[in-house]
């Protein structure tokens, strides 16, 4: 891979007076301690939220689509904009394993792992939506172009409906396994401290035999890079997809060709705020800082401000192409969106998705944690309300004014989507306490060329093998939660 | 030190020197009266130099579409005529736009190294420097193309020509965007802006060698994260009014960023092909080959990325089939068969194929002979987008468009190779320049 020399101007990645044998005791740590009270009580919210989302899904699948607030008019409504949404959250992952991959960005290391888990969790919950609305999911599976014995049941290829279910389960698929081979070293590494038998069956299962060998590590880097380049296209193609469900029609405000390209650019903003907004948290429980530091959390938030506003140019390019175009169906459907009734949805998009990240241009604010946390769910709100203008100001002044009306949803169409985000948590919680959160064997590998300690052993003309004196006073505020751990283990 | 070759400065001189010779055959050659254009069109016939192609051409019928609605005789030879007398224009304002846009795609290319603090490209700065150094020259005589056009000096942009917008009402709808005087307007504050970020840029990258902190470096990086916001939005607006407006009924809110992977690819395969020149000539000692492999994996994947939007594009338009719309591409495939399907194969199958192969990418014939046909291919793509709304069914790539090609062509190489001899290859105090000398990958 690339060269281990790295410009003095560069900060390091790793904080603190970290050596390898660290790397391993913090990132075991979480899964090796036991679960504290607050990560007890947020789970159990996160479980009644996803059993609330239950009873909801099994009341719309008994009794029918009816329970939902759609009409007549608006057709499609929370459904498929909590199914964008969701989608659009699981971009981030690939995105930070794949494409940052190509492009050599070291900063990944310390959080593709975990916007990678977040990336399936998310298409998990995506994946609900089409299968719920189909009303028969157990007959699901007719989506898929198997021979049957139904007659002349056959899927439509021509349609983009068709195409995201493709689109979709090879990224389900392919995230996946890259999520997968990944861990495999850092399964096998808390396979090797695991103390208790019925630990080390598990993580021997999951590390799929790992020993660590030569031969191992050679396939491992080939197989990345290889998974790299197939998952690369995946991440433009499955918003683009997602797109073409809109844009292939012929309604005003769907039909537009900067369609893929934007969802893509929305996907990959929203997929990083959630990634921000679940790291900064995870960071301070599992006392990660000296692994994801400020500088992440400032990177993760230029990618924010820059997706931001190349959906902001997006969007005006949109409002200005309507007008341009002389069509007056574009233009009143852009004017409606403005400032007709669903004009809050349309400020509440702009003020979050295109203007409030622009205040990252600043230094000070992009390196607050509080300012990002707060930034990333505004940003989460935001691209929530920009599908549901889409999708919804769209529809709800069709062709014939007579059957002009608002969405108002039920309690079902909330319930199933707070149900989501329940299950996306309960899965992420469950992560955060078994996986190893932090790709350690990738950390390990640029410990040396970005390690703040050998960035001073360095500095100061020393050689990079110096043993710590385990005698030393250790200082940091990330030390002294595992100290006692760390002379227990060798 | 870099030395302008004698050879290279000659020979640049000869491809101006051909180069106006075409073009001049082609402005003498078009006809000026009505009379000789249909004089021109049944002589072409008659020697059986229409074949084919004017037979597609018949199906294209009515282009520019702002025409369209000229049903009687007259008003369709005076069309003929225009198209006649586009024709050389034409070659002239693609070649001419087409060498600037290397030029701009490969600052834009600068200045995403610049604010991303990319480690493996600064021994490259030089080289896009210098390559950007023509936006001068070559913004200048663009810009002098569009007051010419607005002057009435061509019909390149139908909907100057008050006569025409007087009998549309869609163009008196967009009058407010699309009028001669804010269209000049725009198109210098763009270059205004381009050309500006570019000597500031220029200017503090040789002061930052000079300096001895990183003062310079980091106001360099900040300049170029705010002529990147600039850029996205005026790279759009640039597109819409130079290019997208010669269709004036047409719009594609996907259209700036497609021009924008067409003139990165082409500013990158540029950068490559400079910087495999210059190596073979003996300078530019510490590239290696992992910067070329760098630069070609960014050709192979700014192609695909090409190849996305115009797929996104063509396909939304075809699919939704509404007329406005996919009258773009009715007249493409069916006046255009041939450039219109060739351009893909060399935009994207042709360097898929061969820069897949990693090992390809380090081979440096290899790159180059791939950035021949890249380049090729995106003049055409320029050529595309051009051509079909000025000159129509009259359309012919001879003379006049190769000269064009010549003559830009010369002008590029002449002023890149100038500016090169103007500093140091290599940055000396980049704070980057020791990562850069050890990249290896």
């Amino acid at each position: 891979m690339a060269s281990h020399y790295e410009a003095p101007i560069r900060k390091p990645l790793v904080l603190g007076d970290k050596g390898y044998h660290d790397v391993s005791v913090d990132i075991a740590a979480p899964v090796e301690g036991r679960a504290n009270k607050q990560w007890w009580i947020v789970f159990s919210i996160a479980l009644a939220a996803f059993l609330w989302g239950i009873g909801c899904i099994i009341y719309t699948i008994s009794t029918g689509i009816g329970t939902w607030g759609l009409n007549k008019t608006v057709n499609w409504a929370w459904d498929i904009t909590n199914f964008v949404w969701w989608v659009g959250i699981g971009h981030a992952g690939t995105l930070i394993s794949a494409v940052l991959l190509l492009f050599r960005q070291k900063w990944r290391m310390a959080v593709n792992r975990s916007a990678e888990a977040m990336t399936i969790f998310s298409v998990i919950q995506a994946g609900l939506f089409p299968i719920i609305h189909m009303g028969r999911p157990w007959l699901g599976y007719w989506v898929l172009p198997i021979p049957n014995q139904f007659g002349s049941l056959w899927v439509n290829f021509n349609s983009p409906l068709l195409w995201d279910v493709f689109a979709i389960s090879t990224y389900l698929s392919v995230s996946l396994v890259f999520w997968w081979t990944g861990l495999l070293p850092d399964f096998a590494m808390i396979r090797d401290r695991a103390v208790k038998p019925f630990q080390k069956k598990i993580y021997s299962l999951v590390s799929f035999g790992w020993t660590g060998r030569a031969k191992d590590w050679q396939r491992f880097e080939e197989v990345s890079l290889v998974l790299a380049g197939l998952a690369t296209p995946l991440v433009l193609s499955v918003h683009t997809i997602v797109s073409f469900d809109f844009a292939t029609s012929v309604i005003p405000g769907w039909h537009t060709t900067i369609f893929p390209p934007y969802f893509v650019a929305g996907a990959i903003f929203s997929g990083f705020a959630m990634v921000q907004t679940l790291l900064i948290i995870m960071r301070k429980v599992s006392h990660l800082e000296a692994y994801i530091t400020v500088q992440h959390i400032e990177l993760m938030n230029i990618v924010i401000m820059i997706t931001g506003s190349i959906v902001g140019c997006a969007y005006i390019t949109e409002l200005f192409i309507a007008w341009y175009s002389g069509v007056e169906y574009e233009q009143y459907a852009f004017l409606n969106r403005a400032t007709g009734p669903y004009w809050w949805a349309y400020t509440l998009m702009m003020t979050c998705n295109v203007f409030s990240p622009q205040i990252m241009w600043f230094k000070k604010i992009r390196t607050s944690i509080l300012v990002s946390f707060i930034i990333s769910i505004v940003v989460n709100i935001g691209m929530w309300f920009e599908r549901f203008v889409i999708i919804v100001t769209s529809l709800h002044r069709d062709y014939l004014p007579s059957s002009w009306t608002m969405f108002s949803p039920t309690f079902v169409d909330i319930g199933i989507f707070i149900g989501t985000i329940g299950f996306f948590f309960v899965l992420f919680l469950l992560y955060a306490r078994t996986f190893p959160v932090i790709a350690q064997a990738e950390v390990k590998s640029i410990l040396k060329s970005s390690g703040e300690r050998f960035k001073k052993l360095r500095d100061a003309g020393k050689p990079l093998y110096e043993i710590k004196s385990s005698a030393a006073p250790q200082k940091g505020k990330d030390s002294g939660s595992k100290s006692d751990k760390s002379n227990e283990n060798k | 030190m870099y030395t302008f070759s004698n050879k290279l400065k000659i020979g640049s001189l000869i491809l101006m020197a051909l180069g106006l010779l075409g073009m001049g055959i082609g402005f003498v050659s078009a006809p000026s009266t009505v009379d000789e254009a249909k004089a021109m069109v049944a002589a072409a016939h008659d020697d059986g130099h229409g074949g084919g192609h004017g037979e597609a051409a018949a199906a294209a019928s009515h282009e520019p579409a702002a025409h369209a609605d000229e049903a009687h005789e007259a008003d369709h030879d005076v069309h003929l005529l225009h198209q006649l007398q586009n024709r050389p224009w034409a070659a002239v304002y693609i070649a001419a736009f087409f060498f600037f846009m290397l030029s701009l795609g490969t600052l834009a290319f600068y200045a995403v190294q610049r604010a991303s603090q990319a480690g493996w490209s600064p021994l490259l700065f030089r080289v896009m420097e210098a390559i950007t150094a023509y936006l001068v020259p070559g913004g200048i005589i663009v810009f002098v193309i569009l007051v010419l056009s607005v002057l009435h000096m061509n019909h390149l942009f139908v909907w100057m020509d008050p006569e025409t917008v007087a009998h549309d009402e869609l163009l008196q709808g967009k009058a407010g965007y699309l009028n001669p005087v804010f269209f000049l307007v725009r198109a210098a504050i763009f270059l205004g802006g381009w050309i500006g970020y570019r000597e500031i840029s220029r200017r503090l990258s040789l002061a930052q060698d000079a300096s001895d902190d990183n003062s310079n470096f980091k106001k360099n990086f900040k300049w170029s994260a705010a002529f990147l916001v600039f850029y996205l939005i005026s790279e759009s607006m640039m597109s819409w009014d130079w290019i997208m407006s010669v269709d004036p009924h047409w719009f594609s809110t996907l259209f700036g960023w497609y021009v924008f992977a067409s003139m990165f690819v082409s500013g990158i395969t540029t950068i490559a092909m400079v910087t495999i020149y210059l190596k073979s000539k003996g300078y530019l000692p510490d590239v290696n080959n992992s910067h070329i492999h760098d630069l070609a994996k960014f050709m192979f994947g700014i192609s695909i990325f090409w190849t996305y939007l115009w797929f996104s594009q063509f396909m939304l338009i075809w699919y939704a089939d509404i007329p406005e719309e996919v009258t773009y591409f009715v007249t493409r495939i069916e006046g255009f068969k041939l450039p219109f399907f060739t351009l893909l194969v060399m935009n994207f199958i042709f360097p898929l194929l061969v820069l897949m192969n990693s090992d390809y990418k380090r081979v440096n014939w290899f790159v180059v002979m791939t950035g021949i046909v890249v380049l090729l291919g995106h003049y055409l793509d320029v050529y595309m987008m051009i051509t079909p709304a000025t000159v129509g069914d009259q359309w012919y790539i001879g003379i006049p468009e190769i000269g064009g090609i010549l003559f830009f062509a010369g002008a590029f190489l002449f002023w890149v190779f100038r500016a090169l001899t103007k500093a140091p290859l290599q940055p000396a105090r980049n704070p980057f320049i020791e990562e850069s000398r050890q990249f290896h990958y």
